[in-house]
Parts: C-alpha cells; sequence; structure tokens
C-alpha cells in the first residue's frame, strides 16, 4: 500500500502599481507607520466610491497571459461578504462566476539533470482587494487587537492551479517558478516576507490500497504559507498526518467537509483551524458601483508585446549562447529583467559570457548588495564594465588590473564624478596597467634588471630557485603592466 | 421674501434689493419659529450659514462674477456629506459621525455660490417613505401637522413647503423626493441614474440611489439641478455628458408634446381627488396642444416587489461596514468580537433598517440568490424594456405620483407592506434608471396637495422641466403655501 500526494495552489500576488485598485493611495508595504496610506474610500467611510486603476487591470492580464490563460472579453467585479475588523466596507471587492481570465497552464522543470518539464494547469487568475492587518497584542493578558488599513486595497491577483502537482517538492518548484516568472514580467516584487506573494495549499491524497484501488483522503486547505520552505514542509507533514488518519478514520474525500488548517512553522505540524459557526456564505453579488470591465483582442494583444521572454526561455538560451551552466544562468535570471539584460549586455560587448556570468554574480552583485541598490543605479554601467572585460580578452591587461580599474571607477562615482566609459583606458594609462606585448621592450628592460643584479643572478646558477622572485618582481615594477609568466620564462632562459 | 422662488432671490440680489445675508437670517429665523413643531432640520449652524452668505455678499459687492445659486440657501438631506459636519443618516449608528470629506454636489454647491443652510431629517439611511423612521423622532408635514410629509427626504420637503428655505436637495432611491414632494406641494426631481454624482451620498442601493433637487417651482427646481449634475470621475457610475442649461430652456413651451398615461397605474386603488387631479391635469396638456394617450407598462405591477428585492439586497452589503469597528457607534458592552458586532448593529439600527437588512441578505444568501436577486434583476430588465416600448410612441410619460394624499403619523407604521405598496408609481424610474419630477397639480378632499409625475427618456431632464412649467404656468397650485 502506498499513495500519492495531490496538491493544488492559491497563490496572492500583489501587484507593483504606484496606487490602489479603487482608490488614489500609496501602494506601498509601510508597516512602520499604520493608517498612514488611507483615503475615504479604502476605510470605507459613508458615501465613499470606489474607481478601478486601469494599470492593476493590466497587469493582472499580463500575468494571466504569461499564464497561457484566456483572457475574457467581459469580466466584473463582485462582493465577497464578511465580517472582520482589517475589512472596513464588511465586503471584499472581487470577482466571483466571471474572472477575468481562466484556463491557462505553467510549465515546471521537475527534473534539474533530465530537465524533465511537467504542465500545470492554472484553473482561474482574478483580481481583487487585499484586506488590511490585524495586529494583535497579546503581552500581559492584554485582548486588544489593532488594525492597520495601509494594505487595505492593494492590487492582488489570486492564481488557483488545478491539482496536478504530485508532491511537496512539486509544489515548491511550481512556487518558484511562478515567482520566477512574475518576477520576470515586473508585475510583482514576489517579496514573502513582506506578504507581496502569499500560498495556500489544497491537499489530499490518492491512497492506493494493495487490492489495486484508488482512495482520495478528505481535502485540507493549510492556510498561510509564507516560504518555499515551509510550503514543502508543511504539505510533507500533511500528507503523512491524512495517511494515518486515513488509517485510522476510513473517512474519504467528499465525507468530511473540506477543512482549513494553520501550520506551524516553528515546530513543525499542521492543526485543525477553529471552525467557523456555521458554513460560510460570502453572498457574492455583482459591485453596483463599478462597471464591468471589457477588453478588445487588440488591447490584450498590446500587452502580449509587453510579456517578452519567459524566464524558462531565456535561462536556456543564456545556456546556449553564453555558454553559461544552468546554474550561473539561473542566478542572473533570478536578479530580474534588468540584471538579466546588463548580464547580456556586459557578455556581448566582452565576448566571454562565462567571465561576463563571473563579474556579473560577483562583483557586480556583491557591489549592489553592499550599496543596497538595484542595477539600474549601479555607476559601472553595461557598456563600461563590457569595454573593461573585453579589454581582458585581447589581452591588453590583465584581471587583477581590471579589478583595480573596476575599483577604481567606482571610487571615482562615489566621489561624485561621472565614469564614463572613455575612464576605462584613461586609469589603464594613468596606472600603466597595459600589458606591455612588445617583448623587444621586454627584453630590454629584463638585460638592464641582470645586469644591475649579478649577485642574484649569481644566486640562481648556484641553485637558489627563490632568488629569482625579487628579479621578476623589478622587471613588473619598470613595465607596470605584463604577465609575469613570460617575465619568468625570459628570465630563465637568459640566464640558463 | 420666505414665499419668494428661488428665481426671484437671485434676481433681488442680483439688482440689490436683498442680500445673502439678509435672506439667510430670514431663513434661520424661521427655522428657529418652525422647525421645533416639524423637525426638518436636525443640524444647523447659524454662525457658519451668516458667515458662508457673508461671504458671498462681499464678493458680490467686488463685482466678482458669481455663481447660478450665489447667496441662496440651500437645505441637505443628512445622508449626504459635509466635511466636518454631522451626517447622521437619521441613525443612531452614526450619531457622531463627522465625515473628512464632502461629497461631490456640496462641492458644486459651493462652486455655484450656495449658503448651505443646514441638514434635513431622513428616514433612517433613507430607508421608508413618511420619515417617521428616524432615529431623531418622524418630521411632519407644513400642510397638517399630524400627517407625514412623506420620505424619505420628508426634512428637505417640509423645509421647502414650509418656506424655511428656498431650495433643498434630496435623494431618491424608489420615490425618495416626488412621493415627499407630492405630499408637500412642492416640486421634487429624480434625475437620470448617473447624471448626478453619488460620492459623498451614504449609500442605501447604490444602482438605484440619485441626488436630486427639490423647490417651491420648476423653475426652481431647474436651477439646483443645473447646480449639481456634472460629471465626476469618482463615482464610476456618473455619466460623462454634458449638461443642459435647465433653467434657460425652461420657459420654452414643448411643441407637439406627446404624453403617455399609465394605464395599469389608473386601474389602481386611488384616492377619488387625485384621480379627478390626473383627469384635469391632462386635459390642460390637451389645450396646450399635447397629444394625451394611454401607454402600457406591462410589468409595472411587479415592480414593488422587484425594488423590495434589489434595494434591500445592495442595503444589507452597504450598510454592513456599520460594525462599530473604525467608526461610528460600538456597543459599550459585549463579549468577543462577534457580540461586539451583533451588539452594535443592534443598538445602532432602527426596526426598518434591520427589516431591509435581513430581507436583502436572505436574498443574497446561497441558495436564494437565484430565485430572488438573479429573478428580481430580470424582471427589472423587462420592467426597463418596457418603457423604453412606450418612449417609442410617447415623449413623457405621466401618472399620479403617489395613489394617496399624505396619511396621518403612525398609521402606516405597524403595516410595512402597505407603506411599501404606496411607492408603487415612483419606483419604475429607479428600476429603469430614468428621470422623474413630481409637481403640484391638486389638492385632495382632505385638503393635502396631490402631486403629478413625469417621467422621461434617460438624460430628458431638459424635456420634464420644459412639460412641467407649462402645465405650472397654467395653474396656481405651486403658489399655495402651508399656513402654519
Amino acid at each position: 500500500m502506498n499513495y500519492t500526494t495531490v496538491v493544488g495552489l492559491e497563490v496572492h500576488v500583489q501587484l507593483q502599481t504606484a496606487t490602489k485598485l479603487f482608490c488614489g493611495c500609496l501602494n506601498k508595504f509601510n508597516p512602520d507607520n499604520p493608517n498612514v496610506q488611507t483615503c475615504p474610500v479604502c476605510l470605507g467611510l459613508p458615501g465613499a466610491l470606489p474607481v478601478m486603476n486601469r494599470r492593476a487591470y493590466e497587469l493582472a492580464v499580463k500575468t494571466a497571459i504569461a499564464l497561457n490563460c484566456n483572457i475574457a472579453e467581459f469580466t466584473k467585479w463582485d462582493r465577497k461578504q464578511y465580517y472582520y475588523p482589517d475589512l472596513p466596507k464588511a465586503y471584499q471587492i472581487s470577482q466571483y462566476d466571471l474572472p477575468f481570465s481562466s484556463d491557462g497552464w505553467l510549465e515546471i522543470e521537475i527534473d534539474d539533470e533530465t530537465g524533465e518539464t511537467k504542465r500545470i494547469g492554472i484553473i482561474r487568475a482574478h483580481l481583487e482587494e487585499d484586506a488590511g492587518k490585524n495586529i494583535h497584542d497579546e503581552t500581559g493578558g492584554n485582548r486588544d487587537s489593532r488594525v492597520d488599513l495601509n494594505r487595505c486595497g492593494t492590487p492582488l491577483v489570486e492564481i488557483v492551479s488545478q491539482p496536478d502537482l504530485s508532491s511537496a517538492e512539486e509544489a515548491r518548484i511550481y512556487l518558484e517558478d511562478l515567482r520566477r516568472l512574475l518576477k520576470s514580467l515586473e508585475v510583482s516584487d514576489c517579496n514573502m516576507q513582506e506578504g507581496s506573494l502569499r500560498c495556500d495549499a489544497n491537499v489530499n491524497i490518492h491512497v492506493h490500497t494493495d487490492d489495486g484501488k484508488t482512495i482520495a483522503t478528505p481535502l485540507v486547505e493549510i492556510k498561510n504559507l509564507n516560504s518555499f520552505r515551509n510550503v514543502e514542509m508543511a504539505i510533507e507533514y500533511e500528507a503523512v498526518r491524512q495517511f494515518q488518519e486515513w488509517q485510522e478514520t476510513g473517512k474519504t474525500f467528499g465525507e468530511v467537509l473540506k477543512r482549513t488548517f494553520g501550520w506551524n512553522a516553528d515546530r513543525g505540524f499542521t492543526f485543525e483551524q477553529r471552525m467557523k459557526e456555521e458554513a460560510s456564505d460570502y453572498r457574492y453579488f455583482p459591485d453596483p458601483d463599478l462597471m464591468p470591465v471589457t477588453i478588445t483582442s487588440e488591447q490584450v494583444g498590446a500587452i502580449q508585446q509587453t510579456v517578452g521572454e519567459s524566464p524558462v526561455d531565456m535561462r536556456k538560451r543564456f545556456q546556449e549562447a553564453y555558454e553559461l551552466s544552468r546554474y550561473d544562468a539561473s542566478v542572473i535570471i533570478d536578479q530580474g529583467k534588468s540584471f538579466s539584460r546588463y548580464f547580456e549586455s556586459v557578455g556581448k560587448k566582452c565576448g566571454n559570457g562565462k567571465s561576463a556570468a563571473n563579474w556579473t554574480t560577483q562583483d557586480v552583485l556583491r557591489e549592489l548588495n553592499e550599496r543596497k541598490i538595484e542595477i539600474e543605479l549601479f555607476p559601472v554601467t553595461d557598456e563600461t564594465l563590457g569595454i573593461l572585460l573585453h579589454k581582458i580578452e585581447l589581452d591588453e591587461i590583465t584581471v587583477k588590473s581590471a579589478r583595480e580599474v573596476f575599483e577604481i571607477l567606482l571610487a571615482e562615482a562615489d566621489a561624485g564624478k561621472s565614469v564614463t566609459p572613455a575612464r576605462v583606458d584613461a586609469i589603464i594609462d594613468e596606472k600603466n596597467l597595459r600589458i606591455v606585448s612588445d617583448t623587444g621592450e621586454l627584453e630590454k628592460i629584463i638585460n638592464e634588471v641582470l645586469r644591475k643584479n649579478e649577485q642574484i643572478v649569481a644566486d640562481f646558477r648556484g641553485g637558489k630557485q627563490g632568488a629569482i622572485g625579487p628579479l621578476i618582481g623589478q622587471v613588473m615594477r619598470q613595465v607596470g603592466a605584463a604577465d609575469a609568466k613570460v617575465v619568468r620564462e625570459i628570465i630563465v632562459r637568459k640566464i640558463d | 421674501m420666505l414665499s419668494a422662488t428661488a428665481q426671484e432671490l437671485r434676481d433681488q440680489q442680483e439688482c440689490g434689493e436683498l442680500s445673502s445675508v439678509e435672506i439667510t437670517s430670514v431663513c434661520l429665523d424661521a427655522i428657529d419659529e418652525h422647525n421645533e413643531k416639524l423637525n426638518a432640520f436636525l443640524t444647523f449652524d447659524r454662525d457658519d450659514a451668516l458667515q458662508q452668505a457673508r461671504r458671498i455678499d462681499e464678493r458680490r459687492a467686488a463685482g466678482e462674477t458669481l455663481g447660478p445659486l450665489a447667496g441662496l440657501p440651500v437645505a441637505i438631506k443628512d445622508n449626504i456629506c459635509i466635511e466636518g459636519v454631522t451626517t447622521t443618516c437619521a441613525s443612531r449608528s452614526l450619531e457622531n459621525f463627522r465625515p473628512p470629506y464632502s461629497a461631490h454636489v456640496i462641492d458644486r454647491l459651493r462652486n455655484a455660490g450656495a449658503v448651505l443652510l443646514g441638514k434635513t431629517n431622513l428616514d433612517e439611511f433613507a430607508m421608508g417613505s413618511s420619515t417617521e423612521n428616524s432615529a431623531y423622532g418622524p418630521t411632519r408635514n407644513p400642510h397638517n401637522l399630524d400627517c407625514t410629509p412623506g420620505g424619505s427626504s420628508g426634512g428637505s420637503a417640509a423645509a421647502v413647503a414650509a418656506s424655511l428655505v428656498p431650495l433643498a436637495v434630496g435623494s431618491d432611491t424608489g420615490g425618495s423626493i416626488r412621493q415627499p414632494a407630492a405630499f408637500c406641494g412642492i416640486v421634487g426631481m429624480k434625475p437620470t441614474y448617473g447624471r448626478v454624482s453619488r460620492y459623498g451620498l451614504v449609500a442605501f442601493a447604490s444602482s438605484l440611489d440619485q441626488i436630486g433637487p427639490f423647490a417651491r417651482d420648476v423653475t426652481g427646481a431647474a436651477m439646483l439641478l443645473e447646480g449639481l449634475a456634472g460629471y465626476d470621475d469618482r463615482d464610476s457610475t456618473c455619466i460623462n455628458q454634458p449638461v443642459a442649461k435647465y433653467s434657460q430652456t425652461v420657459d420654452q413651451p414643448l411643441e407637439g408634446l406627446r404624453i403617455g398615461v399609465v394605464k395599469e397605474y389608473l386601474e389602481h386603488d386611488l384616492d377619488d381627488g387625485i384621480r379627478s387631479s390626473m383627469a384635469t391635469s391632462m386635459d390642460i396638456y390637451r389645450s396646450l396642444g399635447a397629444e394625451v394617450k394611454a401607454v402600457s407598462l406591462p410589468h409595472a405591477n411587479y415592480s414593488v416587489a422587484t425594488y423590495y428585492l434589489i434595494g434591500p439586497s445592495e442595503a444589507s452589503s452597504n450598510l454592513a461596514r456599520y460594525d462599530g469597528v473604525h467608526y461610528g457607534h460600538r456597543s459599550s458592552e459585549f463579549d468577543d468580537m462577534i457580540d461586539m458586532y451583533c451588539a452594535s448593529r443592534g443598538e445602532g439600527f432602527g426596526a426598518e433598517v434591520k427589516r431591509r437588512v435581513m430581507l436583502g441578505t436572505y436574498a443574497l444568501s446561497a441558495g436564494y440568490y437565484d430565485a430572488y436577486y438573479l429573478k428580481a434583476l430580470k424582471v427589472r430588465r423587462l420592467i426597463r424594456n418596457d418603457y423604453d416600448a412606450a418612449f417609442q410612441e410617447v415623449d413623457v410619460i405621466a401618472s399620479p405620483t403617489t395613489p394617496h394624499t399624505a396619511f396621518q403619523l403612525g398609521v402606516m407604521s405597524d403595516v410595512p407592506l402597505s407603506m411599501y405598496l404606496s411607492d408603487l408609481f415612483t419606483i419604475g424610474c429607479n428600476l429603469a434608471g430614468i428621470p422623474g419630477i413630481s409637481i403640484p397639480c391638486g389638492v385632495g378632499n382632505d385638503g393635502m396637495p396631490i402631486g403629478l409625475q413625469l417621467m422621461g427618456r434617460a438624460l430628458e431632464e431638459e424635456t420634464l422641466f420644459r412639460a412641467a412649467r407649462m402645465f405650472e404656468r397654467e395653474t396656481d397650485w405651486h403658489q399655495r403655501r402651508a399656513a402654519l
């Protein structure tokens, strides 16, 4: 007897619009200043009315197109009604029976080594407003709760997958690939800590009995999984728990209503949340304050133009065109579209993809992290870095010298000087870093050094191998930039 | 001065015979004298009103170009938000609610130079036809203090009828402007749905609510609607179409006007006085060259049932926010969160509001939605189609505004269904989204005013004003004043 885990994910993604879905308030994560990004509309004050943010709708459509969904020509808004302090209107403006998109799929790579993929169906993606946040202060027996409505009215796309995921690992991969896609679309920052990507998992198992039957267990929804790791661990745990429960109770799918569970991340177990007093009835009905939304195929086409290359396609292209490993290509793509563009531009200019990848994922990324800035604000532009790295390829400078130039460029930028591509050559000349490739010139200098250091030459001839070091050093100091290996070879040849 | 029309008061200011401060003072004195017995105003601030008036007088003296309502006092139904002014909706749940913003119509009125005189009484959240469902006591009809002024905009209607103010703003969801206008012997119009922005009007039933004017005569109503109407991008249901200069065309009679009298309405149980006034009114129109004929609205008899599903359904949702969490009344005693909701709402709402919230909640519930709410939407479409068909044959549809004149206070309170049925003739306009006006057209055997309702095609307010004014010129019902 064994079992298969069956998982469908509901993912909530906050769209990165400038303003909220139905009012002009800022859409910004701002937990330290509660209730400052609010107005009569998102506070649900009497008489205030919502007006749809067209940009949010367009970003949502872009998301759905990238998920291969059908875009509905006609969609409408519905009120989902329930009472909770973080929901000031006591209804959420959402979409019920006519979501703006449906029937799509996302292809995920379930095996790194073989590259085996699996297509996960998307039932629907709909647009809705986020609620605020209740903050419970229970210290010292305090029963008070506070409500922060900064988040209230933020645009959310809810992406509902088919139960096509067959393991906890697949669920994690789906989520990772989905996040990579959404980030590359630049529709969301997908920051799970800040709640801009949230996940609920619908889980049950199919038990395969020894007599060849398959039995499905009752469905459980695990709410609010806030990291990839938690998604994987919670599903893993829940599958085992359901198998044990089935062995104890024999209850199958349909015999028990869908239950809502939580996940205790600290102690690693799922637990049933307090049952609602009665079956929830959200009394959905069309919101009379909002007009239905229509979109033409031309408009869909225009948005489609903005979707661009998928991260999977881009990764494959990077691996091939720049001879990168899967890992390196993924690291670059995971930094987002602008960073990928930066890499690609550097790679083209320098002519060595591997070198461009090393520099961007190590040197550049380190500087970005230290400076806490995005690639767009990085002072060494793709053009400048490309030119610099190209000089390594041309044997004009050494890697070590390139690093020195890179640091000087950054220091100059920090000092407020403008860093143009022309500065690369200028610095190389100022610091005398150009590799001397004229061996006639080099040999003249070496002869001079050998003539001045007869004692050291004698020591070397007497078998003191280490004596050559100072000779090389002196030559290098005079030529500034020379390949130390070449210098050594010439010296050895001459002394011998 | 108290009996002057809005136009007369405007002209007298323009030629320097009167100041806004003088007009406003007279209104405030009248309120001081009569409001206690009428209970038309819930809030007024003498100093603030006089300050607004003074400002207009100063600007006029300085030779500034003033708006079309300059210096005219206007009363505002207390379900329309004015920043910093208590807006109760006649509910205990919003007893101390001071909105931090003003409704679109308030901004427009201020720009037009109006003096906002005060906030008027209504049925709680505009739910009712008598202004008896107010947490702050009923309003009384100036023509007979034992009678209702109608509702829900009873305070606004009574204030104009009692000459406490020349103009007032109301809201109409199923007849809440036209019915009290009829009961009080004044002019009231519900414009086309979307003609006036609802931003800042506290919602009762969002797809039916519309703000509109009250005045002593048709011209006053035309002037006020001109001030209220216009596009507002904060209301997604607001229509982006230019507003006609109603007050400039109102005196132009309509040539070849075709009037349709609703056959189904006349088959109802009507007061004798109403039936005869209706006939006389149509004779007057014939004498003015209009063609009068019968038209049919086959689904008219379903309008009350349809309305009492759609209205309460939307209301149950719109009023869910009054839970005491963020503003409004919160009970002082409760055990847990659910209990806080129940206690706060239980204490905050009156009986009629509770009845409608329960009706609507039921109609939207899983398993009932299709049979009630969805079915009502379908019937609403049929009712709208009836009007479209009728307007192929006629330009204006006429009916009595109400089946009977103003009733005595208290007689209907225990029979909500009879009260609901009294909206029969006015509900159609709201369901179809078309404009309707009520003008005085007679007096019943009980001495109470009778209203004639004219309904028009969407956005044809101008036609209604001109048709109404044709009638008004030939009669003096609008000059009849309540003797207080």
